[in-house]
């Protein structure tokens, strides 16, 4: 069996006397999307937080590629590969399309401590960018500002500046939220090419695109993995079926 | 080719250089003094716009950067012209290179220090702790007799500037013209460069520039330590200019009017600064003229941008500010 990419073992997160995140252990193997799946208040974001590193966990380990990633800041683990995006889109809202993501290739390519050449008269970053805005097809929009991209737009600006990071492994919170049925369709088409790339860990509420994604999938009830297991196995979990998916799944 | 805001700018520094040589040419010395004085509050504002324009970064301490500056010319040519040593049996100089590279190197690396430890804050923290750093400061100046305390230091003699006579007001002016528009020079490249990019993004979205692997607090010091060293060139030019160096340089009151210089003139604008500086000087003695109370006039003006200016009078030159 291959090695995990990105692999949590025993995290614990408390808040006083809340138990946010309560012994997760979770994977992510290589080529694989593993959907993290739960209900409101499950603890999905805290456990997002502490894999991203804006939040710190109690005790556990997190390594990415082998290497021990929890004690690091954000910016380290970005470095590292670990490409995420956001549930609300997280960009530099004056900044063209284009240099949000040059941004990312620049940070890839090494020092940002360069203060005389003009990036945009560096194809170095504009070639790169530009490709990675052909890949999310916004190539079109690579001069408007992030702040004037559609909501969908947006969603694909936050892919392309995660592709641009070479990752080694993706970290996408729910990609699908406020995406027309059509952005969806499209959407879940292209991250199911990703996963050669990188494998993703994908926490989305679209149960459509979960299904039709995830090779396998994580239930979080209350802090804690109720279940981890194909779609099949999720589908026909007892457990999941009364803490989460009720009668229509 | 040329858009709005570069014809804007081209002609303000066209303005900047004709005012004062049309004054000298009609024997007018006081205007070309008045005009040095906008350089010199140009370049004071270049210098913080570079951590609040671009950075984001509010710093309501670079009047310590601005005083720091002006003392190290001061106290360079108090010992120049008295013979006593200053530092390891050297007796300061009255040469400007050598001075403006002190002035810069101590601004730059209190600049380092002050960022340091203000720059683990942010939004009204980060503005007080720097307002508190720079008050520091202050009551220390006043509080050390060697150089004038309370009362400030006079520099006896201009300093020099190799092959110019500094005592020629339009020849000063010449000369803090040239460092102004070689700092703007600087603030254009660093604004277009990789780290000028992270640097704005980091004023727009820290999470996001942290996301892609680019620690911003790094970022933002070496901003805020440049932008210190800048200021703290435009004090040492402000104390040669005065030839005077006194504790209110120092004080929270230049902080403000720093802020106050790049608001009006357009934040993060390569020319804000200098249109701020201009409109501040001119209204000081206009407005001055007339009545005491100009500062009020100048708060009306003040609120009149916040409230429908917000770009300064380069926004309204220019229109809205453009990236790539």
């Amino acid at each position: 069996m291959a090695e995990p990419v990105l692999e949590l073992s025993d995290i614990v997160k408390s808040f006083g006397a809340l138990r946010a995140t309560d012994h997760v252990s979770l994977d992510l193997k290589p080529g694989e999307i593993h959907a993290l799946i739960g209900p409101n208040g499950a603890g999905k974001s805290t456990l997002i937080h502490q894999i991203c590193g804006t939040l710190r966990q109690d005790s556990g380990t997190i390594r990415l590629a082998g290497r021990d990633i929890g004690h690091l800041g954000v910016a380290e683990r970005s470095r590292l590969g670990l490409g995420r995006t956001f549930q609300v889109s997280s960009l530099a809202p004056e900044f063209s399309a284009l240099r949000n993501v040059m941004l990312a290739v620049q940070a890839q390519q090494g020092s940002s401590f360069r203060f005389f050449k003009p990036v945009m008269r560096d194809a170095s970053l504009i070639d790169r960018s530009m490709a990675m805005l052909e890949r999310v097809g916004l190539q079109d929009r690579a001069r408007i500002p992030a702040a004037e991209l559609s909501h969908g737009e947006r969603r694909q600006l936050e892919i392309a500046i995660a592709l641009a990071l070479n990752s080694k492994a993706f970290l996408l919170d729910e990609p699908m939220a406020g995406m027309g049925p059509e952005g969806s369709k499209v959407l879940t088409g292209f991250l199911d090419t990703l996963r050669q790339e990188a494998p993703i860990l994908l926490v989305e509420h679209d149960m459509d695109a979960v299904f039709a994604l995830a090779d396998r999938i994580s239930v979080l009830v209350y802090g804690r993995v109720i279940a981890t297991g194909t779609v099949e196995e999720i589908r026909r979990d007892p457990a999941v079926r009364t803490a989460y998916l009720g009668d229509h799944a | 080719m040329l858009n709005r805001e570069t014809i804007a700018n081209l002609v303000l520094a066209a303005l900047l250089l004709a005012v004062p040589l049309a004054a000298n040419a009609f024997g007018q010395p006081f205007y070309v003094t008045l005009a040095t004085r906008v350089a010199i509050l140009a370049l004071a504002a270049a210098g913080l716009n570079l951590a609040l324009g671009l950075g984001g970064l509010v710093s309501f301490g670079h009047a310590a950067f601005f005083g720091l500056g002006g003392y190290a010319a001061g106290i360079l040519a108090t010992h120049a012209f008295s013979g006593d040593p200053l530092l390891f049996g050297w007796t300061g100089t009255n040469q400007m290179p050598v001075i403006w590279l002190v002035a810069m190197l101590v601004a730059g690396l209190v600049g380092l220090f002050i960022g340091l430890i203000s720059l683990r804050t942010s939004g009204v923290y980060f503005i007080m702790i720097t307002l508190a750093f720079a008050q520091m400061v202050y009551y220390f100046a006043i509080s050390w007799p060697a150089y004038g305390g309370e009362d400030g230091l006079s520099i006896l003699v201009r300093n020099q500037f190799p092959g110019v006579n500094t005592m020629k007001p339009v020849s000063f002016f010449l000369i803090c013209y040239g460092v102004l528009i070689t700092a703007l020079a600087f603030f254009v490249l660093v604004r277009a460069s990789r780290f000028g990019s992270a640097l704005q993004a980091a004023r727009q979205n820290e999470v996001r520039v942290a996301t892609v692997g680019i620690a911003p607090y790094r970022i933002r010091l070496t901003a805020f330590a440049v932008s210190a060293a800048i200021t703290g060139l435009a004090g040492a030019l402000f104390a040669d200019l005065n030839r005077f160096v006194s504790p209110s340089m120092l004080s929270w009151h230049m902080s403000g009017e720093l802020i106050v210089l790049i608001i009006l003139g357009g934040t993060g604008r390569l020319f804000g600064p200098l249109a701020g500086a201009a409109l501040f000087v001119v209204f000081e003695y206009v407005l001055g003229g007339l009545t005491e109370r100009w500062q009020f006039f100048l708060g009306l003006i003040l609120l009149g941008t916040v409230l429908f200016a917000r770009g300064g009078l380069l926004g309204l030159l220019a229109g809205k500010a453009r990236h790539g």
